[in-house]
């Protein structure tokens, strides 16, 4: 029997806001989906649109990014140039028939584990009704047969 | 003995045959240093003349143009077994080049644009292509077109890649003088410089220091000034993640650069990394109004996947989503 689908979320927080939030969640012992497999980065602006496409193109079925709230970028401006890129890659995405819940951006400031939950809980449940994004297989059985 | 070579053409325009006429009448110093032993789109031989070779007795083979049916699939590997030096000649056979655009559709949507539903077509029989025909006791055979359009290198093992679309004759003189001093770079190497278009262009000096872009145009919407920086007057130019190379004879056009050479060496996608740097360009902190300004991009992966598709990470368009 095959196993249950369980989506897999990479989630890139930034150091200073939401990766401290995750950890907020943790010490309080707040329960959410386990989906994700977090990569923290110094800043949300450090996110290469390629670190997000090899995610996907690697079987990841979602990928999240957290960032500081707009005006609180440790480094005045990252938050921005995230928000700018993310923008054009959601575009980008969409033409290369990766839907809309699988990619997803969200500021969440260092108090806000509650937030960290809501979020991971609700983009689990959302990919878990899209289903296997399916591209590893894909790409891989390309590589193979043409 | 004079070193073997071949040229090979698949899925590509046939630019890239012309290019290397466009070394004009240095193409007589490599015909008089080198024996050409196929060149179907110039000269007549016939694909049995290649398998009747001893495996690797041709020195270096240049092949042009992506991957997408059986039978260039079937030449690759035939190329590559008679082969010692196999060149990725262009974009197509590097990168995918432009019909690997082809990689937002798939075999059925493709055939189906093309056969049946094109305003230009007469197909009153509604005939499509088959892989295989019997009429009156004969079989006919037609290559297998695939969903997805291939890199050379993702088909067969390539050991030295020429950028372009085409190829410039600089590009072209410099690696066949490198094959024929045997003063070859490491394998896999792309036989260009390895910095961005920007290092090499005549306006890099009216780049501003930092870019920010209350507005992006389509080439044909506005004048572009041309002692200025293409990408400064909000055309996007991809000349800043682009391998360079061509001498930017786009921009020397008064053109942008479209990313043909594709990427340096640390760039894994270089749609990706275009997108990255053209993006963080906008002028603006406010969400609707970012959104205004990146209108002006009406089709990301058209504009920054041109030649780069099937070298993607992700290579094609989902299959389901198509």
């Amino acid at each position: 029997m095959p196993e249950p689908f369980e989506p897999r979320i990479v989630a890139f927080f930034c150091n200073w806001c939401t990766y401290l939030a995750a950890d907020l969640a943790g010490t309080s012992r707040l329960r959410y989906a386990p989906n994700a497999r977090v990569i923290r980065v110094m800043c949300s602006g450090r996110i290469d649109p390629q670190f997000v496409l090899d995610a996907f193109a690697r079987g990841a079925d979602g990928v999240l990014i957290g960032g500081c709230h707009p005006g609180d970028c440790h480094y005045q401006e990252g938050n921005y140039k995230c928000l700018r890129r993310f923008q054009l890659l959601k575009r980008l995405a969409s033409q290369m028939g990766i839907e809309d819940d699988r990619l997803r951006l969200e500021w969440i400031s260092a108090s806000e584990g509650e937030r960290v939950r809501t979020v991971m809980n609700d983009m689990v449940e959302k990919i878990r009704a899209l289903g296997p994004l399916g591209r590893r297989k894909e790409v891989e059985e390309e590589a193979v047969v043409a | 003995m004079k070193p073997k070579v071949a040229f090979y053409w698949c899925a590509s325009c046939g630019g890239c045959e012309e290019a290397v006429i466009d070394l004009a009448e240095k193409v007589l110093d490599v015909v008089a240093a080198v024996d050409i032993v196929f060149w179907p789109v110039a000269l007549d031989f016939k694909t049995k003349d290649v398998e009747a070779m001893a495996d690797g007795s041709i020195v270096a083979t240049f092949l042009n143009g992506a991957i997408r049916n059986s039978e260039q699939e079937e030449m690759a590997h035939l190329l590559r077994r008679k082969t010692q030096v196999l060149l990725a000649f262009g974009a197509c056979a590097q990168l995918g080049g432009i019909p690997g655009l082809g990689n937002l559709w798939n075999r059925d949507t493709i055939f189906n644009e093309v056969y049946r539903d094109s305003p230009a077509l007469v197909n009153p029989d509604g005939v499509f292509p088959v892989t295989e025909h019997r009429d009156n006791g004969h079989t006919l055979r037609l290559p297998k077109f695939f969903d997805t359009v291939l890199t050379l290198d993702q088909v067969v093992d390539v050991d030295y890649y020429l950028p372009g679309c085409p190829p410039t004759p600089n590009i072209i003189e410099q690696a066949i003088g490198a094959l024929l001093s045997g003063k070859l770079p490491p394998k896999g190497s792309v036989l260009a410089p390895d910095v961005a278009l920007c290092e090499e262009c005549s306006r890099r000096d009216t780049k501003p220091e930092k870019l920010a872009l209350e507005a992006f145009h389509r080439p044909s919407e506005v004048l572009i000034d041309e002692s200025k920086c293409i990408l400064a007057q909000g055309v996007p130019c991809l000349g800043a993640a682009t391998r360079s190379g061509c001498g930017a004879q786009c921009v020397e056009g008064n053109m942008p650069c479209t990313g043909c050479f594709g990427p340096t060496s640390r760039v894994r996608d270089a749609g990706a990394k275009s997108l990255s740097a053209i993006a963080s360009m906008a002028a603006s902190n406010d969400e609707a109004e970012i959104e205004r300004i990146l209108a002006g991009i009406p089709d990301p992966a058209g504009m920054f996947y041109r030649y780069s598709l099937p070298a993607s990470r992700l290579r094609r368009k989902r299959q389901e989503a198509v």
